[in-house]
């Protein structure tokens, strides 16, 4: 069994791994009721002695006696930290884990990336071989940060080279927030390209997430849960935006609902190399199938379903209702329209009750509404773990490698090239030691090739198939 | 004589403990529908090829457990623990932290050589457990990283290692809709390699074995379990013992060695397809599988039935009246090939004593055209994908290159040709 560290950055993705942690030990305690430290905890937790000074010696075995989280947190201001250490997850964090900064990067991604990070170098690099010592086998390297600001973006992606020079072997999964139409950061194009170049450049695989997408899923949520229809009333701990039931008991704070959504992402993504199932899914697994081309690898993610009615009378929406979902461009967490696109590659991740007749049937019923590219007609990964989510039966997670991504880069372009023609606020970053016009003009012209690749295959898509000519031998 | 199992990756996991549970259920069946000494000669063939014995009594298999992540292993260790009659070797299994990630190349090029001493050294321990050996039966999935690749590698240095023994290499062709992306890579490159080096490829279809459960069976919600039990029941039928020429008293000695005398007359011709037939009180009608045959009603006589044509036919078949059974429909020189008479083809296993609890099974091993259709699919697709050369760099990074792609569609061409010419 493997194990993965989470690398928080920045204000967004501290919240984030704050709620993701919250849930993974919820999650945790619902399926391990006799509280052994087993090899699924082992993934995220560590089981510490904590009558031990120093460092807390690690026990392998037995009864949990204090969980850890495998983690480094890092911002470059003090409060979001600061109030998770002061919160009831206080002490799932072990107070060497965390880098913290007094001043802040300034919404400005090369303060983030190349102040804060020759600054810090040295001090990332020894945590992170740190919670690297403590696993006995490490896969993964989880990054969760906000492409707009200044420290998620900057420091964040600064981190990647880092972690590549460093650990080649483990894998870099990211989960990015990509800023919506209505940011109220002026700087966020410009933060959000420069990042784009690191991201193309050094991570295995992106999980672009924005919020907006989020947003109407809540909105979306709240219709059902308010609407005081008879028979919708909903179990609270199904709430794919809940932490009901979880550990934290202070007031639900304005992006907490969002978050647990990502949360619940990060989670389902690694249920199947945690825990048992009929058809194991390991993260090595994601990347193989779902990036064909290196450059390639940014995951568009839906999961169904947002919650779990509670009136037992009503028979539970059919299970193929979930994988209709799965592909409706409500349920994507970026504004995407998958059905309308190009699929490249497609997994389908399935927890709970589900077997694989029922994932047959439902691939076989979806798929003549895909599009898929030529040459992977049959693009599908599935995946079969038998434990579900905490409140629900079962549930689907899909990530898709497809061409609908493209309209998110294209809008970030645009929105880039309206400021930079103005050279609006490009000072604040050209003051910055080392870095000139060249960071900008390499960051579009990364994007730009990235968009091309996508267009070329768009462009095969009204193509005939046609079969190549195979080799022929002699008999 | 004994049959060493390897059980590789999850698949291979998961089917391995159907298969030895199976097998150990219908020896252990009280209605034999034969004599007592028939009944105890047949347990003691049976315990003889698939498991060895223990001082406190609980037959442990002859089985070596080999994946690279560790928890399906920990499953079926804990469920053949749990039934209390049977069970694995304490030792008998290899296991690592992290899996292959469906990547034939990592398999065979980085967990092969890097634990190739641990796994021999394991299967070694098994032998010696063995007073004689018939060989070798290898199970694994095609379409994964584990079984296909490290399964390639194995079964190569099981030919160098042990080279008097047989090897069948029992292997899950995927379903056609995809349940890993690569899988028509990791396909091709495990074929290629396992025609080099193994004696006999059995195959077993998941579209087929599903489509049995759907169909014949009526089970509406499909798992992996009631697939792999439909499978460890056609083995079972196919590797019980049975008798030999001498007749009731004696069962035969080599399982391996006498299904491939009868099924692989040449080697270039190693894949094997079986199908079973178990119920109560059927008919002995057993007729060869037509393939694209309009049903009986609509035939034509001046159509020309188009068969599968045959290289060899093993029918075996077990139960009451077994002996009354016709099967001149199988000696029909139609279904063979023009350089083989079919008195050498085809071949016919009868044994009295019942398997399971059916009262008349009847099995085919056939080694003919029928998975040409399947395997060209398969190359076809994998072909394609090669062209526009996706994922390809998720291989050369394990230092599969492109030329060792070329070379695995060479043999698989050659081996479609090869069967298209029969």
């Amino acid at each position: 069994m493997t194990q993965s560290v989470i690398v928080q950055v920045g204000q967004c993705g501290n919240q984030i791994g704050c709620c993701f942690w919250d849930l993974a030990l919820r999650e945790h305690a619902s399926v391990n009721q006799k509280g052994i430290y087993d090899e699924a905890i082992s993934s995220f937790f560590r089981n510490v002695d904590t009558r031990m000074v120093g460092d807390g010696g690690s026990i392998s075995k037995g009864k949990i006696c204090s969980l850890k989280a495998r983690a480094v947190l890092i911002d470059m201001e003090e409060g979001v930290v600061n109030e998770i250490l002061q919160g009831p997850l206080r002490d799932v964090f072990d107070s060497k884990q965390l880098i913290t900064d007094i001043s802040g990067s300034g919404n400005n991604w090369a303060v983030g990336h190349k102040v804060f990070g020759s600054l810090y170098q040295e001090q990332i690099l020894e945590k992170l071989r740190k919670s690297a010592e403590h696993c006995d086998c490490l896969q993964c390297f989880f990054i969760i940060h906000s492409m707009g600001g200044g420290t998620g973006s900057g420091l964040g992606t600064f981190l990647l080279k880092v972690l590549e020079d460093e650990f080649p072997e483990v894998y870099r999964f990211v989960t990015s927030i990509y800023p919506s139409g209505e940011d109220d950061v002026i700087t966020s194009p410009y933060n959000s390209i420069l990042a784009m170049k690191e991201l193309n450049e050094h991570a295995d695989c992106v999980l672009p997430i924005d919020n907006q997408s989020l947003f109407d899923i809540i909105s979306k949520i709240d219709l059902v849960v308010n609407s005081g229809k008879l028979g919708t009333a909903v179990k609270p701990k199904s709430l794919v935006t809940s932490s009901a039931g979880a550990f934290k008991k202070q007031q639900e704070k304005p992006f907490d609902a969002m978050n647990n959504i990502v949360a619940n992402l990060l989670l389902n993504l690694t249920s199947s190399a945690r825990f048992e199932g009929s058809l194991n899914m390991d993260l090595n697994e994601i990347s193989m199938n779902l990036v064909p081309f290196p450059q390639l690898h940014y995951l568009v993610s839906s999961l169904t379903p947002l919650y779990t009615l509670a009136d037992v009378n009503i028979p539970p929406r059919r299970l193929d209702q979930m994988f209709s979902d799965a592909f409706s461009k409500d349920h994507q967490l970026i504004q995407a329209d998958p059905k309308h696109s190009l699929y490249l590659a497609c997994a389908l991740m399935v927890r709970g009750n589900v077997q694989i007749s029922d994932l047959r049937r439902n691939i076989e019923r979806l798929k003549p509404s895909l599009q898929f590219v030529s040459w992977n007609q049959e693009g599908w990964k599935t995946s079969l773990c038998s434990v579900p989510p905490v409140g629900h039966s079962h549930s689907l997670l899909a990530l898709a490698n497809n061409t609908c991504v493209k309209p998110t880069f294209l809008e970030l372009r645009e929105r880039f090239m309206r400021l930079y023609k103005k050279k609006a606020h490009l000072h604040h970053y050209l003051q910055i030691e080392g870095m000139e016009e060249s960071c900008f003009t390499e960051a579009v012209s990364s994007l730009s090739a990235l968009i091309q690749e996508y267009s070329q295959l768009d462009a095969t898509k009204s193509m005939p198939m046609e079969d190549l000519p195979r080799l022929s031998v002699a008999v | 004589m004994s049959i060493v199992t390897v059980q590789l990756g999850q698949c291979g996991n998961q089917i391995g403990f159907e298969v030895f549970d199976a097998l150990f259920s219908d020896s252990h069946c009280p209605q034999g529908l034969c004599s007592k000494r028939e009944n105890e000669a047949y347990q003691a063939s049976c315990k003889e090829r698939f498991f060895s014995e223990e001082e406190h009594g609980v037959p442990i298999a002859r089985a070596v457990l080999v994946d690279m992540e560790p928890k399906v292993i920990n499953q079926t260790l804990s469920k053949a623990a749990q039934s209390g009659r049977w069970k694995y070797g304490q030792h008998s299994c290899f296991c690592q932290k992290q899996g292959s990630g469906n990547n034939w190349a990592y398999g065979y090029s980085v967990h092969g050589p890097r634990h190739e001493e641990s796994i021999m050294n394991l299967i070694q321990k098994e032998v010696e457990k063995c007073d004689s050996l018939s060989g070798f039966f290898i199970i694994m999935s095609m379409a994964g990283g584990t079984g296909s690749g490290l399964g390639a590698f194995i079964t190569r240095n099981l030919q160098d290692q042990y080279s008097n023994s047989l090897k069948m290499n029992h292997i899950i062709w995927p379903y056609g809709t995809g349940e890993v992306i690569v899988q028509n890579y990791n396909s091709i490159l495990t074929l290629s390699h396992l025609y080099r080096s193994s004696d006999a490829l059995l195959v077993h279809e998941n579209d087929a074995l599903h489509k049995i459960c759907a169909k014949l069976m009526n089970i509406k919600q499909i798992s992996f379990r009631d697939i792999n039990q439909v499978l460890a029941h056609q083995l079972g039928s196919v590797f019980q013992p049975t008798y030999s020429e001498e007749g009731s008293s004696h069962y035969r000695r080599n399982p391996l060695g006498d299904l491939l005398e009868n099924l692989v007359p040449h080697p270039e011709f190693k894949m094997l397809i079986s199908n079973a037939k178990m119920e109560e009180g059927i008919d002995w009608q057993v007729r060869p599988p037509l393939s694209g045959a309009p049903t009986l009603g609509k035939m034509s006589a001046n159509k020309n039935l188009h068969f599968n044509t045959s290289l060899a036919n093993l029918v075996i078949l077990r139960g009451k009246e077994v002996h009354s059974a016709d099967l001149g429909g199988f000696k029909d020189p139609a279904l063979y090939t023009s350089w083989l008479e079919p008195d050498n083809a085809f071949n016919m296993w009868k044994t009295q004593r019942a398997f399971n609890k059916y009262e008349k099974s009847a099995a085919l091993v056939s080694n003919s055209q029928f998975l040409v259709k399947p395997l060209d699919m398969i190359v076809g697709k994998a072909w394609n994908m090669f062209a526009s050369k996706a994922y390809i760099h998720q291989y050369t990074k394990f230092g599969i290159e492109e030329e060792d792609f070329l070379d695995s569609f060479t043999l698989l061409e050659q081996v479609v040709a090869s069967y298209r010419n029969l």
